[in-house]
């Protein structure tokens, strides 16, 4: 039980992992696939914050009398991971703007027939 | 000056001209900026391979932070051979790049197609040559981000699917390298390669850093289209621009090779594929990957498409080497890596040259071009040869030393892998041939159809040469090679 509540973040993690990586192998719209790519992103930035968490430790911010902060270095990294996940979302959405263009739809099956019907 | 920032520079300079480019008025204008910049990242990354190239190791550290802390790039044989391909490549595909673009992308987009070039150039090359493995993810995003957009600018509609595709796959595969690297990070509570290289023996027991290892190498996996996770290159290949398709066939796949190298040798050490059955795993994709994607490779009837899924079946090569975790074994992966740069740089831009003539990469609309077009037909030939792997070409060193690196283990199924990959390889490649020169047109026939321009032709014909150079002298590859393979295993034998 303890192993289970103790370590609730990373269940956590595991179970919005599998969401959104469900999501995106699942949906056949392409918008709702970048949203589930999304949220699978959000899972490992949550996992580097949860590393990065030390024990009683206080915010890293230089205070007196404070000895034992957390790690901000995953903090850090993951600011760089949460601006590649912006980049990446906003191209995909430049993407599917192009295809709706293009196919005049964002559904994966139709566009799929589209092409194969030529 | 030079000599101390050159490891930086290799980096720093495609990166400080990809936004200069975007700003510049016209695509010839930004055309000839790329140029000069790739060229002399070049020359830069020649000079470093002469600096490693006897086994010295050079340590940069980024603003002066001393390692571990900073960020440290550090360069052995392996990465400056890396590094090497990926610069010669782009230095040879911009001159090729002036005329194809002029014709398939619009005026207006030319300097940003420049300018994402550039952004993808510099992420490959800060790939290889950091030391650091959390920069290996933030690379590998810059090069992958401007990778699905160059390959969005393709002609057809197609293009845009292809990008898609690729972009969720892609990021899928970073993201997975992303949860690896912060496990080994919550293990060892560092990110330099070498530091992480002397913490991990201790802990190769624990279950988090085996998750790590195989969160690491499904990522790169995806990266490099190891079958059966190649679904989004053949569509990536078939449809980008061909410059694109050039430049990406030849460097991409490459670099996450590396990568690859990188990872089970350096960071987790030569154990790591024996105590795991990843060298088992390794063997049987490739096995499978070399001949189901020939065989479909076989089945094509776009050029494009047909060279793409014979490069899945090449990375399988490639990969074997690494799956018999041997030195010889390790040696065939670089000198392939190294090779199949040059010859599907060399096949794709013939192609490339015949789609800027008649504006079909389809197989049925090449027949009897090779009439019309000897030289680009010429470089189909000795760029197929090589791809089979016929003495005196590159491609031929490749084989050998698989096919040695299979003997030494007695491993008799992959040496007869290897050759009925070779086999397979010979009926695809003589399938765009004999559309090409015994084929006669029966719809149209393109009587009009002139030889290629000479800025495409001479690019082609540097990497042709190359593969016969290659092919007779193999001082640079295999003496570089079997150098950084000493450094990546050491104590083996």
């Amino acid at each position: 039980m303890d192993f289970i509540i103790g370590h609730y973040n990373y269940w956590l993690v595991i179970i919005i992992m599998m969401a959104g990586f469900y999501t995106v192998i699942s949906q056949g719209n392409l918008v709702k696939k970048i949203a589930g790519l999304n949220i699978f992103q959000v899972s490992v930035f949550m996992l580097y914050i949860s590393i990065g968490n030390v024990k009683d430790g206080a915010a890293p911010i230089i205070e007196q009398g404070v000895e034992l902060y957390s790690n901000p270095l995953p903090h850090v990294l993951i600011l760089t991971a949460i601006v590649v996940g912006v980049a990446t979302t906003a191209l995909g959405l430049a993407l599917v703007v192009r295809i709706k263009e293009a196919y005049g739809s964002i559904e994966e099956d139709d566009i799929h027939n589209q092409d194969h019907s030529l | 000056m030079i000599d101390t920032h050159l490891s930086l520079l290799i980096v720093v300079l495609p990166l400080l001209a990809a936004p200069l480019v975007a700003i510049l008025p016209s695509g010839r204008f930004a055309w000839g900026v790329s140029s000069v910049v790739a060229a002399a990242t070049f020359v830069l990354a020649w000079m470093q391979l002469v600096n490693v190239s006897t086994g010295n190791i050079i340590s940069y550290e980024l603003g002066g932070w001393a390692p571990p802390w900073g960020i440290e790039y550090r360069i052995d044989a392996a990465n400056a051979l890396v590094a090497l391909i990926v610069a010669g490549i782009a230095a040879i595909t911009l001159p090729y790049a002036l005329r194809s673009v002029e014709q398939e992308i619009p005026t207006r987009q030319q300097p940003l197609f420049y300018s994402a070039f550039m952004l993808c150039l510099t992420g490959l090359l800060g790939i290889t040559q950091t030391g650091d493995i959390f920069n290996v993810f933030v690379f590998l995003e810059i090069s992958s981000l401007s990778t699905y957009a160059l390959i969005s600018l393709g002609r057809k509609r197609q293009a845009l699917t292809a990008a898609y595709q690729y972009l969720i796959m892609g990021t899928i595969g970073a993201t997975f390298f992303l949860i690896g690297v912060g496990l080994l990070y919550a293990m060892t509570g560092t990110l330099n390669m070498n530091d992480l290289s002397q913490r991990i023996p201790d802990l190769v027991e624990h279950r988090t850093i085996q998750t790590a290892f195989a969160f690491i190498m499904v990522g790169f996996a995806l990266k490099l289209a190891l079958f059966p996770l190649h679904l989004w290159l053949p569509n990536a290949y078939t449809y980008a621009p061909s410059v694109i398709t050039v430049f990406l066939a030849s460097t991409a796949t490459k670099v996450a090779v590396y990568v690859m190298l990188r990872v089970i040798f350096t960071v987790f050490g030569f154990s790591v594929i024996e105590d795991t059955p990843t060298d088992e795993l390794f063997l049987l994709l490739c096995v499978a990957g070399i001949l189901i994607m020939s065989f479909y490779a076989i089945n094509q009837r776009d050029s494009k498409r047909l060279l793409a899924y014979s490069s899945v079946a090449q990375i399988g090569y490639m990969m074997l080497g690494i799956g018999f975790g041997s030195m010889l074994g390790v040696t065939a992966t670089l000198v392939h890596l190294f090779n199949h740069a040059l010859m599907k740089g060399a096949l794709f831009m013939a192609i490339g040259a015949i789609v800027y003539r008649i504006g079909s990469s389809r197989i049925d609309d090449f027949a009897g071009l090779g009439k019309q077009m000897p030289w680009t037909f010429a470089a189909i030939i000795i760029g197929g040869l090589s791809l089979i792997g016929v003495p005196g070409t590159a491609g031929f060193i490749s084989k050998w030393y698989l096919v040695l690196a299979a003997m030494e283990q007695q491993n008799w199924l992959i040496v007869a892998v290897i050759l009925i990959g070779s086999l397979m390889a010979i009926v695809y490649v003589w399938k765009i041939i004999e559309a090409l020169y015994f084929n006669t047109a029966t719809e149209q026939p393109h009587t009009a159809v002139k030889e290629a321009p000479l800025m495409l032709l001479i690019p082609t014909w540097v990497l042709v040469l190359a593969n016969i150079y290659f092919g007779l002298n193999t001082e640079l590859t295999v003496g570089t090679a079997e150098t950084a393979v000493k450094l990546l295993l050491p104590g083996a034998n």
